[in-house]
């Protein structure tokens, strides 16, 4: 099969050849997040999640505006040289990301992709740049543990056993400035998932729901490309958590690759063990901030120079649950390098 | 003329015959692509089942066990007390118990402590009376937020809505076949 697209590299994946750079980050997470292992990095952490509002979902849009003004701030840029905000959460018609932009005045996309939302605002807002449409675009997403608990599943203060499968939202906003000038690190390629779905019907099981998914993406992204793991400093998925990690991991190895010394799960690092999590974090914010705070900034000291940011989400609802569907996964690569 | 519009005929019917046997083909192949994404589903299920994490059954049912007990012993002061105390007869010391069980799981619930225990505790403390004001209190504190009436008016029985749904309807049942059969 011939693609004729100019910039299209084999099925699934785009080359960006004027690679729009990653100019600025910023993250704001809860308090939990704040006391875990990667605290130190965040741009801000909140003392009480529910951020001085009346309810959990403005708190969700508070800092979902305030890491958007952040980011622009920090990349020396003015709201009227943004040329378009493209963003999401979890809840439903995206109200956090709605009403914070009503507030910014962004010509703005709303996007879900339920925690993969990151990378699909990353992908297609790199292409907007790289294609000439956009100078400079911001792409934020959030997520609130107890916004989406009251969506998803139980009242909080229900005295339920959680599974042990079961992830914990992360509660913080992160945002990335794209910008077609800079220094980067530079998105160079471009891989959109599949919504791939291998029929686990158990909601609290979001890790083997999405690690086929991640797979899929990732064999897609290296049989494109014909680059393998070694072309990578890091792998890095968004929320698959400690048991959807090594699925992916055994995944993908079934097929040749082996990504397991360089897979790196945001939802695995930002809680230690001892907080509880479970499976690991999950949720919009969960890659979002981690690659914010953590993951691009490594890039600008020089720690890494070159990554594979996946964000992974299960495409679920309570109604779809309550029908006895099953979860599908989906899950979108962006390639980051230090050098074009 | 006869000839031709004979002809025009059998070569309508090979056409339908032809798109028939192409619908069944088409058919045939969506099942096979079924019968693959089925077989792979089960062969990802049956892949996983022994990496997934089980629950430590043994641990949650003493767990359960303790918790569950030490709340029925807190009844059984309650009703003791009641009777001893205040010289209730026996269907006012039931009644009296399930009162300041019921008022402590609400109290609790409000004080953030009773999902502690139930984290810890699992269906020992879903199960007594406690548990059941904890479902009550628990979405009605969640959606004040939403306003009185479709917030905490909705939704407060969110969660045990099902229980008096089936125990009434099982109830009124039992009922029937106690007038129909008990004479």
């Amino acid at each position: 099969m011939k693609f004729l697209a100019a910039n299209s590299v084999g099925k699934q994946t785009v080359k960006l050849n004027n690679a729009p750079s990653v100019i600025a980050t910023a993250s704001i997470v809860g308090p939990k997040e704040g006391q875990g292992p990667l605290g130190q990095y965040f741009d801000k952490v909140l003392d009480d999640d529910l951020y001085g509002e009346k309810s959990w979902e403005k708190a969700e849009a508070k800092f979902f505006q305030e890491a958007v003004e952040k980011v622009i701030v920090k990349g020396h840029k003015d709201k009227q040289e943004i040329n378009y905000l493209l963003g999401g959460d979890l809840l439903n018609q995206l109200i956090s990301s709605d009403f914070a932009a009503r507030q910014l005045g962004i010509p703005f996309f709303g996007l879900y992709g339920a925690c993969s939302t990151m990378s699909e605002a990353m992908a297609l807002g790199a292409m907007l740049v790289d294609g000439g449409y956009a100078d400079n675009i911001v792409c934020a997403v959030s997520s609130h543990f107890s916004t989406a608990e009251r969506q998803y599943r139980f009242p909080l203060e229900l005295g339920v056993q959680r599974p042990l499968t079961a992830h914990w939202t992360v509660t913080g906003a992160g945002a990335a400035l794209v910008s077609n000038q800079g220094e980067g690190p530079y998105i160079t390629m471009v891989t959109v998932g599949k919504v791939v779905d291998m029929g686990i019907k158990d909601s609290n099981d979001m890790g083997s729901a999405m690690a086929p998914a991640a797979a899929d993406t990732i064999m897609a992204h290296f049989m494109d490309t014909g680059l393998t793991a070694n072309d990578y400093d890091l792998i890095i998925t968004g929320d698959l958590g400690r048991y959807g990690k090594d699925i992916t991991d055994e995944l993908v190895k079934k097929a040749g690759y082996d990504i397991s010394a360089k897979h790196f799960d945001c939802g695995v690092e930002i809680f230690s063990p001892s907080q509880d999590p479970h499976a690991g974090g999950s949720g919009c914010g969960c890659s979002a901030c981690v690659l914010a705070a953590y993951l691009i900034p490594h890039m600008w000291d020089g720690t890494y120079n070159s990554m594979l940011f996946l964000a992974t989400g299960a495409l679920l609802s309570p109604t779809s649950s309550q029908q006895g569907e099953s979860v599908p996964g989906i899950a979108h690569a962006v390639s980051i390098h230090r050098t074009k | 003329m006869k000839k031709k519009a004979l002809y025009a005929k059998e070569n309508y019917r090979g056409q339908c015959t032809a798109i028939k046997q192409q619908t069944i083909n088409r058919r045939k192949d969506v099942d096979y692509v079924d019968a693959v994404k089925q077989h792979q589903q089960e062969e990802y299920q049956q892949f996983i089942k022994d990496k997934i994490p089980k629950p430590n059954l043994l641990r949650n049912a003493i767990a359960a066990f303790v918790v569950g007990g030490l709340i029925c012993d807190v009844g059984q002061f309650i009703s003791n007390f009641g009777q001893n105390y205040f010289n209730l007869n026996k269907d006012d010391t039931s009644a009296f118990t399930a009162i300041v069980l019921v008022f402590l799981g609400a109290l609790l619930t409000g004080l953030g402590i009773y999902d502690r225990i139930g984290r810890f505790a699992g269906a020992g403390s879903v199960v007594p009376i406690t548990g059941f004001a904890n479902s009550i209190v628990s979405p009605a504190m969640e959606f004040k937020r939403e306003g009185y009436v479709l917030g905490v008016g909705a939704k407060m029985f969110i969660i045990a809505g099902p229980v008096l749904v089936y125990g009434f309807s099982s109830s009124v049942a039992l009922g029937i076949l106690h007038l129909l059969f008990s004479r």
